[in-house]
């Protein structure tokens, strides 16, 4: 792998990520982050008609006119969200059951269609592969992150109701932190998904600074000043 | 170089932020003192709850911000968020419940925002309606005053109910709790009773409001008042807030006296008084023009009424000063008062 590609994954996990930094695909990032589960579910969804529709795009590229291209993507988007969807019907049906709407919403996700707009119609195909995943990647792993937090908050337990997705072998991941937990139900209702997100939003932020400083620092060294952090 | 002040003499104004605060506390103690006769010494343990939390919470988030500590701790504002704060929360809920609010007033509706001075929305009603939220069945556990005073739930058994869960006599918190005056009235109503039936039906009613809770009204007034005669805060917002919830009451009550609660039972029920003069008149999170703060007091009388009668909560006195808190900076713009020289608007 060349340089290219690590920094296709950079972006994706970390610079532009598409939750932290693009803040795109809002709704479903903040209905559905109830649990881990859920999270873990529509991530991997998403990131596959991410994949899907990114190489689709990038294969056809030379192909769409430009007038029609945006018609076009959000077909193809909407192919793969459709067989994603049914798939979804026919393997994990109680999980489908769970997610409901916010499975055939990823259609409106404006990060796929962004990636296919800004990246996919404009690289090959390997690299929009790449990018999908990476993308998707960054989208799950922050849904993960707000679901495992929203959910030790709001019912007291971690990797509940595993079984939907990988059997009933999986009932054992559950952590139950608190015995007879009353639940939080504000990290359960909309507000606690955003001041979580906020929340992440800022500590990423702060990271950023850090790394920025620890870069001037060590190519400023000469000069004498340190570079105080503002709070 | 220093500058030199051009005239003299000048009027020394006592406004500093520590001057305002503990006017505002002292004049919260005739209230306290009231509450303490007729629910016992519940509110007195989580004020001191409350502070010590809130206190922490503060010191933590400027050290976290960097800003100097000693200073900002001693200007009284989150003494006062506390005390307002433990006046809306049922005297026994368990400690917890009033450390988490005071740490959703304190950390996130104050210091994340920027500090005194810059926050958006009142702390108190923050911290308050995420424990409604959350918790409904702490937060609607209400003891009456006349059950209390037939127990004789001493000092030392509120103690040991707020931090322990022990209750005195082998009592459990759902046997002493009733509904609020507010809560049955709302309740009832919707089992088609009259207001009459329900005014008699039930003991917690006073004249006015509920047994108790139209005294602590009073002296909320009378505090308010005083409050009002020290210039602590001007007379807009309070009488905007309480006109205009007699205004709306009085109307649907001449209307239909049997299906809805008269003017004064709005006044002396639920945090009328308290959110009247000592919430709503919050100089950060309210309007600051005159004309501004009359709109902003009518605001919040009309959603309290809509809340309370309308809404799914049978008081709306937060939810309606959140909600103006949030309409303050346009309702400033559009009343700025025209500046000497300038054109209109």
């Amino acid at each position: 792998m060349d340089n290219h590609y690590q920094k296709i994954f950079a972006d994706g996990l970390w610079y532009n990520n598409p939750g932290l930094v693009q803040l795109l695909g809002l709704c479903p990032l903040l209905a559905v982050s109830g649990t881990v589960v859920n999270a873990l579910g529509l991530g991997m969804a998403t990131t596959l008609v991410l994949i899907g529709s990114n190489v689709t795009v990038s294969l056809i590229r030379n192909l769409v006119r430009p007038e029609l291209r945006i018609p076009v993507f959000v077909l193809v988007i909407a192919s793969f969200v459709t067989a994603v969807e049914l798939s979804m019907k026919a393997y994990f049906y109680n999980l489908y059951l769970i997610l409901g709407i916010f499975i055939p919403l990823i259609v409106t996700n404006c990060a796929i269609i962004a990636r296919a707009e800004s990246f996919a119609s404009k690289n090959n195909v390997i690299r929009s592969f790449t990018d999908g995943l990476a993308m998707g990647l960054g989208f799950t792993v922050v849904l993960v992150i707000l679901g495992s937090v929203r959910e030790v908050l709001g019912h007291g337990t971690l990797f509940a109701n595993f079984e939907l997705m990988f059997g009933a072998g999986a009932k054992i991941l559950k952590i139950t932190f608190v015995e007879h937990y009353r639940g939080f139900l504000l990290a359960v209702l909309a507000p606690g998904a955003f001041i979580g997100l906020g929340l992440i939003i800022a500590v990423k932020n702060k990271i950023d600074k850090r790394m920025e400083l620890k870069k001037q620092t060590v190519s400023t060294k000469t000069d004498a000043e340190p570079v105080a952090e503002s709070g | 170089m220093q500058l030199k002040t051009p005239t003299s003499p000048h009027i020394h104004a006592d406004t500093s932020v520590t001057a305002v605060m503990s006017r505002v506390l002292l004049a919260l103690v005739p209230a306290i003192i009231g509450y303490v006769y007729f629910f016992g010494w519940g509110l007195p343990i989580q004020i001191a709850i409350a502070i010590t939390a809130g206190l922490g919470f503060e010191a933590a988030m400027l050290r976290l911000r960097q800003r100097p500590i000693k200073p900002f701790l001693q200007d009284g504002s989150v003494i006062v968020t506390a005390v307002l704060l433990a006046f809306c929360i049922p005297p026994l809920c368990p400690w917890w419940i009033i450390v988490i609010g005071m740490f959703f007033a304190v950390v996130v509706a104050k210091q994340l925002y920027g500090g005194l001075g810059y926050n958006p929305f009142n702390p108190a009603m923050v911290g308050y309606v995420v424990l409604l939220i959350s918790f409904p069945k702490e937060m609607t556990s209400w003891v009456p005053p006349e059950i209390l005073n037939n127990l004789e739930v001493r000092f030392t058994d509120t103690l040991a109910i707020v931090f322990l869960g022990d209750f005195p006599y082998k009592l459990s918190l759902d046997a002493l709790t009733m509904a609020t005056p507010l809560d049955t009235v709302k309740t009832e109503l919707s089992l088609s009773k009259t207001v009459g039936e329900i005014k008699s039906g039930n003991a917690i009613f006073g004249d006015f409001g509920g047994i108790g809770w139209e005294w602590i009204g009073n002296w909320l007034f009378l505090g308010g008042v005083w409050l009002i005669y020290k210039k602590v805060i001007s007379w807009h917002i309070p009488l905007a807030m309480l006109g205009s919830l007699f205004a709306i009451a009085m109307i649907f009550y001449l209307k239909d006296a049997s299906n809805y609660a008269s003017p004064m039972f709005h006044i002396f029920s639920g945090a009328a008084m308290l959110g009247a003069f000592f919430i709503a008149t919050d100089p950060v999170s309210a309007c600051t023009t005159p004309m501004g703060k009359v709109v902003f007091g009518a605001g919040v009388g009309v959603l309290t009424y809509i809340i309370r009668v309308w809404g799914g909560y049978p008081d709306g006195v937060a939810f309606a000063v959140l909600l103006m808190n949030m309409a303050a900076p346009t309702i400033d713009y559009y009343t700025r008062p025209r500046v000497y020289g300038h054109p209109r608007g």
